[in-house]
């Protein structure tokens, strides 16, 4: 692989807390390597700006790994950036070349308000995985972990679901704001396996009626959501959560 | 003196004596006593969601944004646990057994057999939570092999192991904030234990989004606060993993158990320049299939694949030839090093040796489908490609992952791999209850001491975290709270609060009004830099008392150079980073001094004035057959006492793995 350095623009959304108004802001930087990731070269940035005795760019970030969710920009107009099934943190600096001018925003959703510059409050999704995302057991009263055999394929498409790294991505990139790829990720992840079984009806109707709480959107089945979703989570589990959600509006006398 | 409170009787027996004579508290008094836990990761999620299910009020606390994400959330490869579902051979005695041998016989016998009777509670646990676990397609729960055992004992989810369980144990604890048991504090970090008549009483946290200075109260304070690797500067651990939580709890009298134990890991993607601000595991299960390599030849200039077979030096399989490239951990590790030193790394650095796949892909997947589909004399290129498709349901995110981060094709080329800090053995020194020494501060997962020794097994830290806050804790913490039934809650203006959190603010205030020229990040690298090269994979007498002086000296520079940009009363992650770096200059010491007080080699601790004829690591069994814990004494000021390790179950031998 050769390596190559570059000079960018960037313009990137500043906004001093959640009451502020922001703008964007343009910056210079020089000498980027292809080989840094997307947030090395924020690294960069923001080290020249305290250097220059400004304000560091805020940003979420932890792992670097592409697991916890943690980091969420809007790259040129794409939650996560340009690479199909990739997070903020894992882009690389060639998908660039010489002389870009890169647009970086924060996620835009009602319900995830800007707590400065590009970092966003998320918290509503936690309140969506208490409205009914678990299976209700207590520690050190279960049977023994093979009592209960799964099918291989349910449980693949279990894992699969539950890879979702709640990161937000599928929110930012709907026009409606509609959390419904990362409910129906929950949702099928849970209702995939026997122990999920008891609770479905309940979990499946509560869920969605804290998202509708919480200010997402309704799903509009445009699928921005799968094409942008670092974890390639499939649409196909939103369709799971509509006949999920079907049956237990049917068949349900309680939802709470 | 440093009372471990190890129950008497036979090694099987102790735990469940211990469960039968432990004091309880009942119900109706379990609602009235709180609990703070700080951190959320495997340990304190596991830990805050059982003792909301059992009635206590807790308070749980995350510097992240939710709890959800949390370091252990990267851990790849699996968690282990003695459940013999492959009739193997396995059972308690051997996972115990393999423990206490891999940590090179320094850690607890107790609290080791403890953990293998447990490990078997936690995949229930998991299962009922609905962790998807690989499963074979007879829908039972597969298991995979790890290194430093000759049983498959590894249950897993992918490489996204930790993320799974992490998000059982999430779940359970967002049922428990729904139910009211738990109150959750994200984006709150703890910067100081109060303590109170010789007790811990809560907390002092910051808002990271207000910046506002809080006090918390608590009966007990629970801190799972993760590993300290990231002293180092470049490891494996995520961005934010820090001491500080832990540090704190050492100032205010806690001791740091074994604080220089280092885990290096072989297999990482190495540094490339340095913009680099962290380095990627790849994970330990690789090793199953991919050689590692250096060319014969000393900075040899020619491209991996244009060095014929005869001019390739498999060092591990040449020098270990009973493991191979499956020694444990820190064998591989000083492997690596030994050839890079010596001239005959790869890659643009020289820092690297290669991990290669393409024999195993073609010889031994490529043949066997070869075989299955009758196909007879195949040529090279459909060996390649079948082989390929099985390498791939194998490893295929972390092959992907290596490609996005270096652009390079795994299938095609070796990868190139080097050590890199990946664990901290060492901790907050615990008895068997895992409480410090402090009465009513407790220590769970990475951030104590406690299991491991001097080095652990791969697929064990999550297995001791989980093991810590599901089942140990909340017997553990029951002794302690039922003699607290009648201690009220203290109001947050005693003036142990107050003077905690003046503490706080004016040292917060003292980071701020430096207003030097240089960056945190600066000071960070360099102590990394100090570290790595003098605390790192090999140490010796002399680097570490220079290693000693040039923190001291590093510290004094960042308390009057640093330069920390914007407000107090705001979010401000330069104010974060100062102090957690500020913590990592003192600890980075700590572990200097004890390094250099054990003189000998064992586990990762390798000293370089202790070692055998080949250059393998010599114990001292008897010297140092103890747990150092160390007391803050003021600046740069420690006391050492001492907890004799004594086996009564198994015999210390040196390790051979030739
Ligand atoms: C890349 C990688 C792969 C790994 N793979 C494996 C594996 O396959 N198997 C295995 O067994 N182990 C593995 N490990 C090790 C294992 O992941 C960790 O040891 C384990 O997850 C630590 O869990 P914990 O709960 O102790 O701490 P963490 O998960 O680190 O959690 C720490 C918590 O404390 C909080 N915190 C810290 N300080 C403060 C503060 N001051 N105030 C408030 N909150 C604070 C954090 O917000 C977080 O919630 C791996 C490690 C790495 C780095
Ligand atoms: S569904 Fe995909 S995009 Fe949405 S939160 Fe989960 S991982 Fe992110
Ligand atoms: S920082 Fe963790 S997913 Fe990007």
């Amino acid at each position: 692989m050769e390596h190559y350095s570059m000079n960018l623009t960037l313009k990137v959304w500043k906004q001093k807390n959640a009451t502020a108004e922001g703008n964007f802001e343009t910056y210079q930087v020089k000498d980027i390597s292809s080989e840094m990731s997307f947030l090395e070269m924020f690294d960069v940035l923001n080290e020249q700006l305290i250097h220059e005795g400004k304000d560091p760019i805020a940003f979420d970030h932890d792992c670097r790994e592409g697991i916890c969710g943690m980091c969420s920009m809007y790259i040129n107009g794409r939650p996560h950036g340009p690479w199909h099934g990739t997070t903020t943190c894992q882009l690389h600096m060639r998908a660039f070349k010489d002389g870009d001018t890169i647009v970086v925003e924060p996620w835009r959703a009602n319900a995830f308000p800007v707590v400065k510059d590009l970092v966003v409050d998320r918290s509503a999704f936690d309140r969506v995985i208490q409205s009914g995302g678990y299976i209700s057991v207590n520690t050190g009263v279960s049977v023994d972990g093979n009592t209960i055999p799964i099918e291989r394929e349910n449980a693949d498409k279990a894992f699969a679901a539950a890879a979702c790294i709640g990161c937000g991505a599928c929110v930012a990139a709907c026009k409606n704001s509609s959390a419904m790829l990362f409910v129906s990720a929950k949702v099928s992840h849970l209702a995939l396996l026997p122990q999920g079984d008891v609770e479905r009806k309940n979990r499946v109707l509560n869920m969605v009626a804290q998202a509708d709480k919480e200010g997402f959107g309704s799903c509009t089945f445009t699928e921005a959501c799968e094409a942008v979703c670092p974890k390639e989570i499939s649409i196909t589990n939103i369709s799971r959560l509509n006949s999920e959600y079907l049956k237990a509006g049917l068949s349900a006398d309680k939802a709470h | 003196m440093l009372d471990s409170k190890i129950p008497a009787g036979k090694l099987e027996d102790k735990w469940t004596d211990y469960k039968g004579h432990c004091k309880l508290v009942n119900p109706a008094n379990k609602r009235k006593l709180e609990i703070i836990v700080v951190g959320t990761g495997l340990a304190g999620a596991s830990a805050a969601a059982s003792l909301g299910e059992l009635g206590y009020r807790v308070k749980a606390f995350c510097f992240q944004d939710s709890p959800r994400r949390a370091h252990s959330i990267a851990a790849q490869g699996g968690i282990n646990a003695a459940k013999n579902y492959q009739n193997d051979g396995d059972s308690v005695f051997r996972l115990f057994y393999d423990t206490i041998k891999g940590g090179d016989y320094r850690s607890r016998e107790a609290n080791v057999h403890r953990l293998a009777e447990v490990s078997v509670n936690i995949i229930d646990q998991c299962v009922a939570q609905g962790v998807p676990f690989a499963r074979e397609y007879g829908g039972l729960l597969n298991n995979r092999s790890f290194g430093g055992t000759q049983v498959k004992r590894t249950f897993y989810a992918a490489g996204q192991t930790g993320q799974q369980l992490l998000i059982g144990a999430y779940q359970a604890l967002e049922r428990q904030v729904a139910l009211g048991s738990v109150q959750m504090f994200s984006r709150h970090e703890m910067l100081d234990v109060v303590m109170i008549d010789g007790k811990a009483r809560g907390i002092i946290a910051r808002d990271l989004i207000s910046g506002k200075v809080e006090r918390h109260f608590g009966h007990a304070v629970l801190l799972c606060t993760g590993g300290y690797g990231n002293v180092f500067y470049l490891s494996t651990n995520a961005m934010g993993s820090n001491v500080t939580a832990a540090w704190k709890a050492h100032k205010r009298g806690a001791y740091f158990g074994n604080p220089c134990f280092t885990q290096i890991h072989p297999t990482c993607i190495p540094v490339t320049g340095d913009h680099q601000s962290k380095l990627t595991l790849m994970s330990e299960s690789l090793r199953n299939d991919g050689r590692i390599w250096v060319p014969k030849k000393q900075n040899d200039p020619r491209k991996a694949n244009d060095i014929p077979e005869d001019e390739r030096d498999y060092y591990l399989e040449r020098r270990y030839p009973a493991f191979g490239n499956l020694v444990p951990r820190d064998v591989a590790s000083r492997a690596a090093k030994e050839r890079c030193d010596a001239g005959y790394g790869v890659g643009t650095t020289k820092q690297a040796v290669y991990l290669d796949f393409r024999y195993n892909l073609i010889n031994k997947y490529g043949r066997a489908e070869a075989s299955k589909h009758g196909i007879e004399n195949p040529d090279q290129e459909t060996l390649v490609r079948l082989g390929k498709e099985v390498v791939k349901e194998e490893y295929g995110n972390l092959f992907d992952m290596y490609e996005k981060i270096t652009g390079e094709n795994p299938y095609e080329v070796p990868m190139r791999i080097y050590p890199a800090v990946h664990y901290t053995m060492g901790g907050l020194w615990v008895d068997y209850e895992l409480m410090t020494n402090i009465p009513g501060l407790y220590a769970l997962g990475e951030a104590n001491f406690s299991d491991h020794g001097a080095n652990r097994l791969g697929a064990s830290a999550l297995m001791q975290g989980l093991a810590d806050g599901y089942f140990v804790i909340p017997y553990t913490i029951g002794n302690y709270l039922a003699d607290e039934i009648a201690t009220k809650p203290i109001p947050i203006t005693h003036e142990a609060f107050e003077k905690a959190e003046a503490g706080v603010t004016e040292r917060i205030n003292k980071l701020m009004n430096i207003k030097g020229s240089q960056s945190v990040e600066s000071f960070h690298k360099r102590l990394g830099k100090i570290m790595w090269e003098k605390c790192g994979m090999a140490r010796n007498a002399k680097g570490l008392t220079e290693a000693i002086g040039e923190i001291q000296q590093l510290k004094k520079e960042f308390w009057s150079d640093v330069r920390i940009p914007g407000g107090i009363e705001e979010m401000n992650t330069e104010l974060d980073k100062a102090g957690r770096v500020a913590d990592f200059m003192e600890l980075g010491e700590l572990m200097c001094k004890d390094a250099l007080e054990r003189n000998e080699s064992c586990g990762g601790h390798f000293r370089e004035e202790s070692q055998t004829e080949e250059g393998e690591a010599l114990r001292n069994d008897d010297q140092y057959m103890y747990v150092a814990a160390w007391e803050s004494k003021g600046d740069s000021n420690w006391q050492l006492h001492k907890e004799e390790l004594k086996y009564d179950m198994i015999k210390p031998t040196q390790r051979n793995y030739k």
